[in-house]
């Protein structure tokens, strides 16, 4: 208690103008207090500063004012560690509205490194995140974790050692996640149950699989849709992948350069994806048994055009590997063939529409494509019907540039 | 069995003096409760007589739950208070609707031997939970050493806690008050500050009142504090966690997921967005759990694939989870240091004789 007292008194406190102020903190042994009791003190329109220096934290610590901004000295300068942890889900959670983050680093969570939920108007700019011993199961799931959040803006952030995704983003509406770095996690980029999304040149390499889009079934929103993947750089996805067994991104192939799974109106184009050694692309149905009814676990309007595609499937991984010691080769782009999928015992079916074009294959020509041919979603693989006919091009309209009121 | 006689004991401390109350005493700080800024002190709100909290002032009353989130086994003494002339009213399902001016009072304590929980009680700390008009606030106050008074303390550091433990073994624990926003990490509905416990299922039962024991409802009813509650008969009641004679295995490890879990796994709270709904009136086996696999789990999965793994407690996520002491794997992920090893045996036992489709016999 008397050491709570102190860490507020060691607080500094600038007034800047009538209703905005600036927090100054600085790290110390007392920096989990000092840094919490800033976070509650603080009133809306408030900015925290924190110093140069690690700042080693016992405990996660939470925001709930809205209209907050912590800022840093830089991604090198300012480090947040959380290797002492003891107590706490996450290394940083938001709860609050209109939240930036700038300009610091957050190491070795025990958990996920910040979470945002329920946030509108979130900012999370130049950070870096990082478990510190590289990739092991031990590490935290998420890097940055916006969920339930609408009008979320990720940029120039660079995020290393997620267990399961460095950058994810579930259950949001209207984001974007740029010019960013996700390397040496098991996903590096996860958009999850999520509408309407820009994904643009980032850097997504040396994780298990660089970009996911992923949908999945029995959640508070899903049917995720209009989600564009552009101008990225999605190369060299070649760490095997050190997810805890369990858990969706588990079953993503080692060398999986873009995933999409069920989700409509995808479009990705204009990105640079190679050296990927099972697939660079895949797309893919569910494959658990579902018992929401109201799921849909196809990939369906999905747009790959005006990409550059360098190697892939010369290192095919999971259950791909089989097929193609059968003599099954992998190509650029693979797609489950599925058309049908069981919704809580009932079987549904739908024209799966896409447009596959105007790619190019680094090496000359144009990128493979096979068909697995496997048509009901969750079958065995032992079912596939490979085949490698492209499947129709349709012209589909392509979402809307997402706009975000803080940006 | 051994919480319920333990609850009953606190009644018996908690409401040793309820009858004390005179006319010339000072009636609870209204103007405190409902002021922006938290009172420095908790006697400030004269919410007992003795600024050591011992003796409830005149219309704050003891209350207890059947079943109780566990907190490392700290006592928890509760009252509540509702402003004179108000009533809160009766709900059967959620948290009653208390009035503008309600005060939830909440003590953490421990006993030097909690084999003898009415013996050498330190308070550790009490929480408030004020209905002020915009909703609910939480405040936090943190005992001295003296045990002479409560500060109020946003952010608290540990405060180092030793006793020896309902089994006879010696304990020692940093304790973590909690701070103002991990309130709300419980106390969340839809983004507002709410209250967890007093609902009809968990206070339908009977309460040791200094002149004798009564059912709570129908207490709170003749007290005024409560309008619009059935007879206790009709009243939705949980059972004990623990008390094999009050209910059914399936029932009584639902109540003890209920009361430890549900405050976040509902579809209003914190946990929505893993779609797992432990509410006990939850009757969907698969969103309670039941081959549910995990969505943003992450390493606290422990390799498994299924929240619950019916047959399988040892392939359980839950059980898992429960079991764990890590801050990045263990459930709940507050207010614990040490296992609930009684409501794992509980859970375990359940999930090992549940059938595919997440019944147990």
């Amino acid at each position: 208690m008397k050491l709570a007292v102190a860490a507020f008194a060691a607080l500094t406190l600038f007034a800047a103008h009538a209703d905005a102020r600036t927090w100054r903190v600085r790290p110390g042994p007392d920096a989990t207090e000092l840094l919490q009791g800033a976070f509650i003190q603080a009133e809306p329109g408030d900015t925290i500063r924190l110093s140069s220096g690690r700042y080693e934290l016992w405990a996660g610590l939470s925001l709930d004012v809205d209209n907050v901004t912590l800022r840093g000295e830089g991604e090198n300068n300012t480090v947040l560690s959380f290797r002492g942890q003891t107590q706490g889900a996450e290394g940083i959670l938001i709860t609050a509205d209109d939240v930036t983050f700038r300009d610091f680093a957050v190491e070795d969570a025990k958990g996920d490194a910040i979470k945002a939920q329920g946030c509108a108007r979130l900012t999370l700019r130049k950070l870096r995140v990082e478990w510190t011993g590289g990739p092991s199961p031990d590490n935290g799931a998420y890097g940055l974790y916006p969920v339930n959040c609408t009008d979320v803006l990720i940029e120039e952030v660079a995020v290393r050692g997620a267990s399961d995704a460095g950058i994810y983003v579930g259950q949001s509406r209207n984001i974007i996640v740029r010019n960013s770095i996700a390397e040496y996690n098991v996903a590096g980029i996860e958009i999850e149950n999520s509408f309407n999304a820009d994904v643009y040149r980032n850097l997504a390499s040396r994780n298990a699989g660089g970009i996911l889009v992923f949908d999945l079934p029995g959640l508070p929103q899903q049917g995720g849709h209009s989600i564009r993947v552009y101008e990225n750089q999605i190369v060299r996805n070649d760490t095997p992948n050190f997810a805890p067994p369990g858990n969706i991104v588990a079953q993503v192939p080692t060398g999986t350069g873009l995933m999409i799974m069920a989700n409509r109106d995808v479009h990705v184009f204009e990105n640079e994806i190679g050296e990927n050694g099972t697939a660079n692309v895949m797309i893919v149905a569910y494959r658990e048994t579902i018992d929401d009814a109201n799921y849909n676990a196809l990939p369906r309007d999905i747009t790959i055009r005006n990409n550059r595609f360098g190697r892939s499937g010369f290192a095919p991984a999971g259950d791909l590997a089989q097929l193609a010691q059968a003599g099954v080769p992998l190509p650029d782009i693979l797609w489950d063939g599925a058309t049908t999928y069981v919704a809580a015992g009932i079987p549904r079916s739908e024209p799966v529409r896409m447009g596959l074009r105007d790619n190019r294959k680094d090496s000359g020509g144009l990128p493979s494509f096979l068909s697995l041919g496997v048509s009901v979603a969750g079958s065995s693989l032992a079912e596939a019907a490979p085949d490698p006919t492209p499947p129709p091009v349709v012209l589909i309209p392509e979402p809307e540039r997402v706009r975000l009121p803080q940006d | 069995m051994w919480r319920a006689f333990l609850a009953g004991l606190i009644a018996l401390i908690g409401a040793g003096s309820f009858a004390a109350a005179t006319s010339q005493a000072p009636r609870v700080n209204a103007a405190a409760l409902s002021a922006a800024r938290p009172a420095a002190l908790l006697s400030d709100y004269r919410l007992f007589f003795d600024d050591a909290a011992r003796e409830p002032n005149a219309g704050v009353t003891p209350y207890g739950l059947a079943t109780q989130l566990y907190s490392d086994g700290a006592l928890k003494l509760r009252y509540v208070y509702v402003p004179p002339g108000a009533q809160a009213r009766y709900t059967e399902d959620g948290v009653f609707e208390f009035p503008v001016g309600t005060v939830l009072v909440k003590t953490f304590a421990f006993a030097a031997d909690m084999r003898q929980p009415g013996e050498a009680v330190r308070y550790i700390e009490t929480r408030l939970l004020i209905r002020q008009a915009e909703g609910w606030v939480a405040r936090p106050y943190v005992w001295n050493a003296d045990q002479t008074e409560a500060r109020y303390t946003p952010v608290s550091a540990p405060i180092p806690v030793a006793f020896i433990d309902a089994q006879g073994t010696q304990q020692a624990l940093d304790w973590r008050v909690p701070n103002q926003n991990q309130c709300k990490g419980c106390h969340d509905r839809d983004g507002a500050v709410t209250p967890i416990g007093p609902r009809a299922r968990n206070l339908n039962n009977a309460y040791a009142y200094a002149d004798g024991a009564d059912n709570q409802i129908a207490r709170w009813s003749a007290l005024g504090l409560l309008a619009g509650a059935p007879a206790p008969a009709d009243a939705p009641r949980a059972p004990h966690a623990f008390d094999p004679a009050s209910g059914s295995l399936a029932d009584r490890a639902r109540t003890y997921l209920d009361v430890n879990c549900a405050h976040c796994h509902n579809p209003h709270g914190p946990a929505r967005t893993s779609g797992l709904d432990l509410r006990a009136e939850n009757d969907n086996p698969a969103a309670w759990g039941v081959r549910k696999r995990p969505v943003a789990a992450g390493r606290a999965s422990g390799g498994l694939q299924f929240a619950i793994d019916p047959g399988h407690a040892e392939m359980s996520i839950l059980v898992h989870r429960m079991d764990s002491l890590d801050p990045g794997v263990m459930m709940p992920e507050l207010g614990r240091q040490t296992r609930d090893a009684e409501g794992l045996a509980l859970v375990r036992d359940w999930i090992a004789r549940m059938d595919a489709e997440g019944a147990t016999p």
